[in-house]
């Protein structure tokens, strides 16, 4: 008894394993518009208990496909199921899936708790159940006291709350949100990133968020979806997705990446030499996904990832050349590298600590790195 | 010199001055908006204020007494004619807003909701009757509800009557049917328009939150068109009060509305005084009426929560 009551109510600061049943699978949904597909043949299982962010510019397809999980949009062809159960011709009302709105949708006309307790009047809750729901959901996102307040008396942060809250007290399977956090304040977002990550893992309710800011993304899921045009190009964790691209365009969304034209020389199971001209020969892990084009193929290396040898230190793997740009940034400096044999110069992030914002451009220096840092990628 | 140059002091302050009155936003406010203001100050306000004199003096055949009454008024509010005359006309003219508003909301909605790219084709639509004048427009509702009009020779044709039915014209019913139809368009923009304001994403999160199309409607959608319902009754109630010509023509004996007896008052009984006591007496009680509408409305907004 003890054990299981552990583990149905986990420590909040540990994170519970996962569960690796579907909540929600997606199979070979398309919707287009005439000629124009906004999703074409997606397929996606996102499991139960999971935060998954679907990841990628405007117009990706990201909010289409979440429309359609709520079912305020239909898919041409293909299926959606959430909990088992296929939701072919299941209206937006009847479907087990909650939204927090992009706006936020507060309903102008009523005040927070009315509208919270929106969707809970249907359900003609016995007695003060109605209210004590109401109570707790504005606990949950630290709103007490707040009940009375109108919608439009509230700063975007509490409105965003107030819309969290109300689709929370429905208790459902699903909790989708579209770009939640898009319309609040660096700082605010930031906290709230943390925040939404403490709730899902209190709750243990399945997120699925829609975003384009990649760092919004990394911080707060157990997986990403990445997409582009319609398509999804990676589904992965935060730290495979960075560390591991599948592609340049993947790589190049999520933070900053060195490309170095490569030529394949030899590809076996699950590695790839490759030949470059600033790194010489390389062995690299072999993406998942890899699908090869002929010979040649993209090294790339993180910015971050690179770092400068000072005065005679050496390191078993680096490479020489010359400061061509230098940019501060407070913390760190941007520095732009020339190396001899690259047709693009590198770039470099370098913290201050050693005096990196110091470096005249024009130097040479010597950059030190980690070949298990070498991404492999198809070209 | 150089002030030389520059003008004198003095001049120069007036002519700042002079520039920071004419930058200062109530200026220019009140400049943009003076013809508008002296045209209705002349035309709408003066008026207004002779009606009022009038109605506190007395007729003395063809010349008017100028020594304070209230006579007008005690006549304008006891005598049974007049204000039987002013009861029929706020029912019929509330009975018109609401069957206008009720007709209306509908249409309004379908645009709003429905009409898609060819919003303003619908409301082209709608204006069309206006291109002929009021008074055909309630000419041709004789036409149709007259003795021998297409709704009696339609029912008698379809065997529903045996014979012509003369309740369908001059009464006040007919009156009620002909100012509905005229009027419809005016209550159909200011519903659509707030109805165009109602954010979507507000139907879809109620939707989300487990209502269905009805639910939605009367929860979210309705309650955020108030405003455009409460201007729509008003719209159409209050010009409705005083409305004679459309009485006269299909009202019948007992269609008869306050303004005829206004209008009498001013023309063939020529006692300008009484029939300016009846016109301050029927414009206080439109306001009044129209002021009690709103905070009803409201009220019952508030209620449906």
């Amino acid at each position: 008894m003890p054990e299981q009551s552990q583990a149905a109510r986990p420590h909040q600061s540990e994170r519970p394993p996962l569960s690796e049943r579907p909540m929600i699978e997606i199979r070979n949904v398309t919707r287009s518009y005439g000629a124009f597909k906004a999703l074409d043949d997606a397929t996606l299982t996102i499991r139960e208990g999971e935060f998954f962010s679907l990841l990628g510019p405007s117009g990706c397809g990201k909010t289409t496909l979440l429309r359609m999980i709520a079912g305020f949009d239909n898919p041409t062809t293909g299926s959606i199921a959430v909990g088992g159960q296929p939701m072919e011709g299941i209206p937006a009302n009847r479907r087990p899936t909650n939204m927090v709105f992009q706006s936020y949708a507060i309903f102008p006309h009523l005040n927070v708790e009315q509208n919270v307790a929106y969707g809970l009047k249907r359900l003609k809750l016995q007695g003060t159940e109605e209210k004590r729901r109401v109570e707790e959901a504005l606990e949950q996102v630290s709103l007490t006291g707040l009940g009375k307040r109108l919608a439009t008396e509230l700063s975007g942060g509490q409105r965003q709350r107030v819309a969290l809250a109300r689709a929370l007290v429905m208790r459902p399977k699903v909790l989708l949100l579209d770009e939640p956090l898009s319309a609040l304040d660096k700082k605010l977002r930031e906290q709230m990133q943390v925040e939404l990550r403490r709730l899902q893992q209190a709750v243990g309710i399945t997120f699925v968020l829609v975003t384009h800011d990649q760092y919004e993304a990394l911080a707060m899921s157990d997986r990403i979806a990445v997409m582009f045009g319609g398509k999804i190009a990676q589904v992965a964790s935060p730290k495979e997705i960075y560390q591991r691209p599948v592609n340049r365009q993947v790589a190049d969304f999520l933070g900053g990446m060195n490309f170095v034209k490569a030529e394949i020389v030899e590809e076996n199971g699950a590695s790839l030499v490759l030949d470059t001209l600033g790194f010489g020969r390389v062995k690299a892990d072999k993406p998942k996904a890899f699908v090869r084009n002929g010979e040649a193929a993209t090294l790339g290396i993180r910015p971050e990832r690179l770092r400068v040898l000072w005065d005679n230190a050496t390191a078993k793997f680096e490479v020489a050349g010359k400061v061509v740009e230098r940019h501060y940034f407070g913390e760190i400096t941007h520095l732009i590298v020339e190396i001899p044999g690259l047709e693009k110069p590198l770039s470099v992030t370098e913290t201050n600590d050693f005096g990196a914002d110091d470096i005249p451009v024009g130097t040479s220096i010597r950059l030190a790195y980690d070949p298990e840092a070498l991404v492999a990628m198809a070209d | 010199m150089t002030a030389a140059a520059e003008g004198s002091p003095a001049r120069r302050m007036t002519r700042a001055r002079r520039n920071a009155l004419l930058q200062s936003e109530p200026v220019q406010g009140f400049a943009l908006i003076s013809p508008t203001f002296l045209y209705a100050l002349i035309l709408l306000v003066l008026p207004i204020l002779v009606v009022i004199a009038h109605s506190f003096w007395t007729q003395n055949y063809l010349t008017i007494d100028r020594t304070f009454t209230l006579e007008n008024y005690r006549i304008a509010l006891t005598e049974p004619i007049y204000r039987d005359l002013l009861w029929r006309s706020l029912y019929i003219s509330l009975m018109v807003s609401f069957f206008t508003v009720v007709l209306a909301y509908p249409i309004a909605y379908f645009i709003s909701f429905h009409g898609g790219r060819h919003k303003s084709l619908w409301l082209f639509l709608i204006t069309i009757p206006f291109w002929t004048s009021y008074l055909l427009r309630v000419m041709s509702w004789k036409v149709i509800l007259g003795y021998n009009g297409v709704l009696n020779s339609g029912l008698m044709g379809l065997g529903i009557i045996d014979e012509p039915s003369t309740a369908l014209l001059y009464n006040s019913t007919a009156v009620i049917i002909t100012l509905t139809h005229a009027w419809a368009a005016f209550a159909i923009l200011p519903i659509f328009v707030s109805l165009e304001k109602v954010d979507r994403t507000l139907v879809e999160a109620a939707k989300d939150l487990g209502d269905g199309p009805l639910r939605s409607f009367l929860r979210v959608t309705l309650p955020l068109s108030v405003p455009g319902v409460i201007s729509a009754a008003l719209i159409v109630m209050i010009p409705t009060v005083g409305d004679y010509v459309t009485p006269k023509l299909v009202g019948g004996k007992d269609g008869v509305m306050i303004a005829n007896a206004i209008q009498a008052q001013f023309g063939k009984a020529s006692n300008w005084p009484l029939g300016a006591a009846l016109s301050v007496t029927t414009m206080v009680i439109v306001t009044l009426i129209a002021g009690a509408m709103v905070l009803v409305i409201r009220a019952a907004q508030r209620l449906a929560r």
